[in-house]
């Protein structure tokens, strides 16, 4: 969907800071090999974002293990019944429109794909920067299909398809209110969207940033990163489907 | 947020920032950034403090007229109590040791020259700020602050109409703190990438100063923790506004049946505290840092046993992840799985008595500088031991059911939490002044502001066991008419004029602060001898800490009176040979 312009030039890899010194550090610790005064260093940078993706993994897990465990306590504990003042179980399980959300879920892994193919196009057309900036040279045709607009579309697709499973729950009379069961479906539902939105929008900033001028390695990084932010909310609403299914 | 560090980074690895918004507002520096957390935590610690005024002397003299307020109600004093805790343990506690001092100098510690994210770091900041805004604006809403207290107890917190607190005041504090986890998470991602990805070469992780060791494990748990307080956060939101039941039983308010069902107030209890303990260790962990770290230095000796400090750290930060239990021991919890915890909470003790030994044997023989920031570091010390003692009663179910609703808990944890963890912050402010404001703090004021606010702090806290035992309870607006008390009037009493010069001499403190930034003697870059990495750069740093250099690490971070070595403290960088303990 975007045409990629090779813009940036190829830098020497910078040598170790300090390598010369005459009494080298006992062991690595952290490297010297940083490009910090020689313009950005994009395999770095690459590295550090992923590194601060998988910690943010962390949260977002334990945010859902809380609910998900609040969850298999509210089913076990009994309520006050008051009319009659006795201890009754009343989980009520929710009547999921499951097709539908098998039809989402099956657009979450199909656009879990297409984003893994982004990856990988963006991270070959920067393997192959150094060769098209040889005057010249040209690499005859290349695949241009538009994996990342096809994620977005896939990763809309699949918000308004949850959307339409609410509808589908109010309409067989399951309310935010209604009932724990309904309300955990709800919480769980509109958490993860809220985290996938978010996933959309940074694509749709990569999308834009080759507007923005942008360096195309800057743009892989961030496409790098969502793709796998993406793979893992596919994980994520797996393990959720499979809790409010299987769980209930 | 990868997006956005992708810009960061192209602005940062340029020049330094011209104008006076990119420059001291929207900074990327860590540096700035970690003033702007500082002086964030300084005004919430003013604000915390006035109302703890305000409350001990209610408690003293109920019916005394205040100027501006007037008479405190008993709704007043339970909002009072409330914002003082909710503010000094998520604005004090939580900002300044971590968000501030840890931002200015973690970087700096390891040679970096700035976070991972600077972004990321900036919209932290402006988010805990936010947070503070909200909290702040409960005073001045419709029924004011809210009533429930810092830990927010269900159903009080969760229905809207028990109290004149638990509407809208309510609901800006919980949206405070919901935002508060966000900014917390955000910088808890940095602390790690930074101290995983940034070390300059020959910083192994081995080398790396205990304070940076603190900071790091900090953030692991923050990591951990403030991801199911914002989820217990998002329920209690529900409950309040959208009819949702997950704390809130079937009850009745004012005779009113309420339209709840099957809730558990204690789900909010189990999703708290499981966030909570590993709180009261982000609040302290950071001072046991700076006192390892000062005490070392001030004694001219290696710390004793730098591994077993570090895996004490981590043991500390692993275990308080099992406990949280000890405090619902009240809640009729199974006696099986009150062991349980009882004897995981006991287990804490261990590592921490291995640090407090290794603190005094890094003392012990050393040829110790008795300056200000090594006084509040062993003052450090000392509130440690004496307030971690009465842990280990308040662990034991049975002595916890008589103890835990007394002033023996609120002695317990001021001690501990409270004071301790600020003589860890006033110990970095004093040893670490030079570094941020290029001036030195005038140490004669340091050691009359140290000296009575030591034994200040211990006369209003340590009568609170004896209270707590008598039967005092906490959380009461007034005792004064309960006859059973009538004799602990005149010790309360005491402790309130304790706590009028306790904070009356707060103000020296900040006087010398502000005096000093102007006009205090100049600084040289290492006023201290001391040996990590923030000590060989200039006075400020520059923008990118090291001035277009990258340091490289060859000893570890305590080498002081190395035998053979010219000086008795050897610099991190120093390519000398002379390493023995390494
Ligand atoms: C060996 C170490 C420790 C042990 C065994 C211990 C044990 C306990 C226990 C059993 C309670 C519950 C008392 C009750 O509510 O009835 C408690 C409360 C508390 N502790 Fe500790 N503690 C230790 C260290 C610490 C540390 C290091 C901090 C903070 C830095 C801390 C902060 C608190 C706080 C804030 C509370 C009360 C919270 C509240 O109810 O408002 N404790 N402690
Ligand atoms: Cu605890």
């Amino acid at each position: 969907m975007a045409t990629f312009i090779p813009a940036v030039e190829i830098r020497a890899p910078q040598g170790g800071h300090g390598g010369s010194d005459s009494h080298p550090p006992l062991r690595g610790g952290g490297d010297g090999e940083r490009g910090r005064n020689g313009g950005p260093d994009f395999g770095q940078r690459l590295r550090r974002a992923r590194l601060g993706l998988a910690v943010a993994t962390a949260p977002i897990v334990m945010l859902f293990v809380s609910f998900a465990s609040a969850y298999i306590f509210r089913q076990g504990l009994p309520t006050l019944d008051d009319k009659s003042q006795a201890y009754v179980r009343e989980w009520m399980p929710v009547n999921l429109p499951v097709t539908l959300l098998l039809v989402n879920t099956i657009l979450l892994a199909v656009s879990s794909l297409t984003a893994e193919l982004a990856r990988r196009q963006i991270t070959r057309q920067v393997a192959l920067l150094p060769v098209r900036s040889i005057p010249g040279v040209s690499l005859g045709r290349e695949t241009k299909f538009p994996w990342l607009g096809s994620t977005v579309v896939l990763g809309i697709g699949f918000l308004i398809g949850q959307a339409f499973a609410w509808r589908e729950l109010a309409a067989r009379g399951f309310y935010l209110a209604t009932s724990a069961s309904s309300s955990f479906v709800y919480l769980l539902m509109a958490t993860h969207a809220v985290h996938l939105a978010g996933g959309v929008a940074v694509l749709l900033y990569a999308a834009a940033a080759s507007l923005l001028g942008k360096s195309l390695e800057s743009r892989r990084i961030v496409v790098d990163v969502t793709a796998w932010y993406w793979h893992f909310m596919l994980v994520l609403w797996a393990g959720i489907f499979a809790l409010l299914e299987f769980a209930s | 947020m990868a997006a956005q560090d992708v810009h960061a980074h192209t602005a940062h690895a340029h020049a330094a920032p011209q104008g006076f918004v990119r420059k001291y507002v929207f900074s990327l520096d860590h540096k700035v950034i970690g003033l702007q957390y500082f002086f964030l935590a300084l005004t919430a610690v003013f604000v915390g403090m006035i109302l703890s005024l305000l409350m001990r002397i209610h408690l003293v003299w109920p019916g005394a007229a205040i100027p501006l307020i007037g008479e405190i109600k008993p709704e007043t004093y339970l909002s009072l109590l409330t914002m003082h805790g909710t503010i000094m343990v998520f604005f004090v506690l939580t900002t300044a040791p971590q968000g501030g001092f840890g931002n200015y100098f973690l970087p700096i510690q390891i040679g970096a020259p700035d976070m991972a994210f600077p972004v990321l770091n900036m919209l932290s900041f402006w988010t805990t700020f936010v947070a503070f805004v909200v909290l702040i604006c409960a005073f001045f809403v419709t029924g004011g602050a809210p009533l429930h207290g810092w830990t927010g107890y269900a159903p009080l917190s969760a229905l809207t109409n028990t109290g004149p607190g638990e509407q809208l005041g309510a609901d800006l504090w919980i949206t405070s703190i919901a935002i508060f986890c966000v900014a917390s998470l955000m910088g808890a991602l940095n602390f790690i990438t930074t101290t995983l990805d940034l070390r300059a070469k020959g910083m192994t992780m081995m080398r790396m100063p205990l304070t940076v060791w603190s900071w790091f494990i900090t953030a692991i748990l923050g990591l951990l923790a403030f991801g199911v307080l914002l989820s217990a956060g998002i329920l209690l939101l529900l409950d309040r506004n959208l009819g949702t039941s997950f704390y809130i039983p079937l009850v009745v308010v004012n005779g009113q049946v309420m339209g709840h069902k099957g809730g558990s107030p204690l789900l909010w209890q189990h999703l708290f505290w499981f966030f909570g303990h590993p709180e009261v260790y982000i609040a302290i962990l950071p001072g046991m840092g700076v006192a390892s770290q000062l005490l070392s230095t001030f004694s001219r000796k290696p710390i004793f046993g730098y591994r077993a400090m570090v895996y004490a750290i981590m043991a500390i930060g692993f275990l308080g992840f099992m406990v949280w239990g000890h405090h619902m021991f009240m809640s009729g919890m199974s006696p099986y799985s009150a062991f349980a915890f009882s004897l995981m909470t006991m287990a804490i003790g261990v590592p921490s008595a291995i640090k407090t030994f290794n603190w005094l044997g890094t003392i012990h023989r050393g040829r110790v500088r008795f300056q200000t920031p090594m006084l509040f570091a062993i003052g450090f010390v000392s509130l440690f031991v004496s307030g971690g003692l009465s842990g280990p009663f308040l662990a034991q179910p049975t002595l916890d059911i008589p103890l835990h609703d007394t002033a023996f808990v609120v002695g317990h944890f001021h001690l501990i939490m409270g004071v301790a963890a600020i003589f860890g912050m006033f110990a970095a402010t004093y040893y670490w002044f030079p570094k941020m404001f290029g001036r030195m703090m005038n140490e004669r004021w340091g050691r009359i502001h140290f000296f009575i606010t030591l034994v200040g702090a211990y006369s209003i806290f340590m009568p609170m066991h004896y209270l707590g035992m008598a039967g005092q309870p906490r959380r009461y607006s007034q005792f004064t008419e309960l006859a059973y008390l009538h004799r602990l009037i005149p010790l309360n009493t005491f402790m309130t004029y304790a706590a009028i010069v306790t904070i009356a001499a707060q103000f020296i403190f900040v006087i010398n602060l502000f005096w000093s930034m102007k006009k205090g003697p100049k600084a040289s870059d290492n006023p201290w001898e001391a040996t990590t990495l923030e000590w060989t750069t200039s006075t400020p740093p520059p923008h990118d800490n090291f001035g277009g250099m990258t340091p490289v690490v060859h000893h570890g971070p305590y080498e002081y009176s190395v035998p053979g070595a010219a000086r008795d403290f050897i610099m991190q960088n120093d390519p000398a040979t002379v390493t023995t303990s390494h």
